[in-house]
């Protein structure tokens, strides 16, 4: 049977591999914080193999967590000058690709989505090949290895290191944020932990009628656009609202399809992200990017649309969950 | 109530816009303690949360495809490919670059797109250009109009379109989160199609809306301006 861990441990590698790289890049100003941030992550995806099996402490990891933070929220990362090609070499390499670039691109989801459906069921020797309820995330590993392999022989790319070091320039350009949703997860057990969800829900319980199950959807989709309004980000409005209302009310007292309930709900936040400034990178960078002088102008562009979308998404769960 | 608290401080982190990481750490611990837990536990509490949260940052294991295929001219090819959709008025080159962002987030391809990478260099230009070749040289309250939907149809075609890719951030948060919480157990392939459903909508309310900038923009330029409508390649020769 192959494990999800054994995964997790590639991806851990990976990133053990660009922190190696990093720390020798003298192109980066700040290449021992860079390299320890990313090392460090590296190694906690390790390290939670034995965390998950309850066979060694939490605290430790903890520890490492909260030094990531302080490396990514101190700014003390940095990127190297990036080693690619040419604009006029991409160029010509475009011209003589064509639109065979997208194939590599397009096996890592269709791989991961025949992992997910097919190969699912496939078995060996009574066990299935693919850890139970692991299957996408499976998917998705051997996606990404099929579609390097495709894309090593439609580039005529012979070298290994090639896309390890194009992958870390991607890596670098988005920095510390790339920890932010899964540190926004951890947020949000925390809160589960500490009952806020449990509040909000006390709350909300109390101005909400007995039973009412079109008024609890809409409650819990523009809940969820609201938080998302507030913390400018749906992911860390999800845990709390979904604690809230989506899980003990939905999905436990109505028996709501909880994929579906949870999937729009999500969805139902994302309506707030087009129109709150706080998202700053989907709605103020672009503003400057594009040198409006109304820095507002694309929020204001969007806020029909996500109006809209709200209400579709409330009549979607109300029609379809229950 | 008290833990509420720990809400506030995100909020107030966020809107004083301190570094996301640190509002985002403080926030744990300061919630942390306020339930009365002990130190040791809220490292714990930290320990677990990332351990059952990996799956949100397995993504990384596509950049090398992704970084690869750029450097050889994925975003090039991505370019030419619009490049030929060149002939078209304002509202429907906007509205086919919002159905081409959605499907390809839908593939799990959401870096192809992007305010830096697209919009500025190409969505907004060829917009523009579309504009122009009709009505002639725009006023600067259009240009903007024009820019701010151009920026809309990206980040609208992104975020409705994502989540029906099962590896991305969004859909695993929401796995890792329920299956860990509620010891449940949710696969990602149930998430993302009933993602399908919103990104339909959000297609034809927001391409609707697309489709509406043109007549919008055709009452606009032609009122006041006069009968550019009829003489129209006139008032652009003369406006050169």
């Amino acid at each position: 049977m192959i494990k999800a861990e054994w995964f997790y441990w590639l991806v851990g590698a990976v990133f053990l591999a660009m922190a190696a790289q990093m720390a020798v890049d003298r192109s980066n100003p700040k290449r021992h914080g860079s390299a320890a941030f990313w090392g460090l992550l590296g190694a906690c995806f390790f390290y939670s193999s034995w965390v998950v099996e309850k066979k060694a402490p939490a605290e430790p990891l903890g520890v490492a967590v909260l030094a990531m933070v302080c490396l990514g929220g101190f700014q003390l990362t940095g990127r190297g000058v990036p080693r690619t090609t040419t604009p006029e070499q991409r160029t010509a390499s475009a011209a003589r690709l064509g639109s065979r670039l997208f194939v590599p691109a397009l096996t890592i989801p269709l791989v991961a989505v025949v992992c997910a459906s097919a190969v699912k069921h496939w078995r060996i020797g009574g066990e299935p090949l693919l850890e139970a309820g692991s299957e996408t995330i499976l998917g998705l590993g051997f996606g990404a290895i099929a579609g390097l392999a495709v894309a090593m022989v439609v580039v005529r790319e012979r070298r290994p290191t090639v896309p390890l070091h194009a992958g870390r320039n991607l890596l670098e350009s988005m920095g510390w944020a790339l920890l932010l949703p899964q540190l926004l997860a951890v947020l949000g057990s925390i809160f589960q932990v500490a009952g806020v969800g449990e509040q909000v829900g006390k709350i909300t319980e109390q101005m909400l009628p007995d039973g009412q199950k079109y008024v609890a959807v809409a409650v819990y989709c523009v809940g969820m656009a609201l938080f998302t309004v507030i913390m400018g980000n749906a992911f860390a409005a999800f845990p709390v609202m979904t604690a809230a209302i989506g899980w003990p009310v939905l999905i436990q007292q109505m028996h709501g399809d909880p994929p579906l309930v949870l999937a729009v709900g999500m969805l139902a936040g994302f309506c707030g992200t087009l129109v709150t400034p706080m998202a700053a990178n989907f709605n103020l960078v672009p503003a400057a990017l594009l040198e409006l002088k109304d820095q507002y102008g694309p929020i204001k562009a969007q806020l029909p649309t996500a109006g809209a979308l709200l209400v579709c998404n409330i009549v979607i769960i109300s029609l379809f969950a229950f | 109530m008290i833990v509420l608290l720990g809400v506030l401080v995100v909020i107030v982190g966020f809107a004083t816009r301190r570094n996301p990481l640190l509002v985002v750490g403080v926030a744990g611990i300061a919630t942390g303690l306020l339930a009365k837990l002990s130190p040791q536990q809220i490292l714990a509490a930290f320990g677990d949360g990332f351990a059952s949260s990996r799956s949100v940052t397995i993504f990384v294991i596509t950049l090398p495809v992704i970084g690869l295929l750029e450097r050889n001219g994925l975003q090039e090819q991505a370019r030419t490919l619009i490049g030929r959709l060149g002939k078209l008025t304002t509202g429907r080159f906007l509205a086919l670059y919002l159905l081409l962002r959605q499907l390809t987030a839908a593939l799990g391809l959401t870096s192809i797109g992007g305010p830096a990478q697209s919009v500025r260099p190409m969505v907004a230009p060829m917009a523009e250009g579309a504009a122009e070749r009709r009505h002639g040289p725009l006023p600067e309250r259009i240009r903007e109009r024009i820019r701010s939907y151009s920026s809309s149809a990206d980040t609208v075609g992104l975020f409705f379109g994502e989540d029906c890719f099962l590896a991305i951030g969004s859909i695993l948060l929401i796995t890792g989160f329920v299956n860990s919480t509620y010891h449940t157990h949710l696969e990602p392939l149930q998430l993302a199609l009933w993602a399908i459903p919103t990104a339909v909508c959000a297609f034809l309310i927001h391409g609707f809306r697309l489709l509406r900038l043109d007549r919008s923009l055709d009452r606009d330029l032609a009122a006041p301006g006069g009968r550019s409508a009829a003489d129209g390649s006139h008032t652009a020769e003369a406006a050169k």
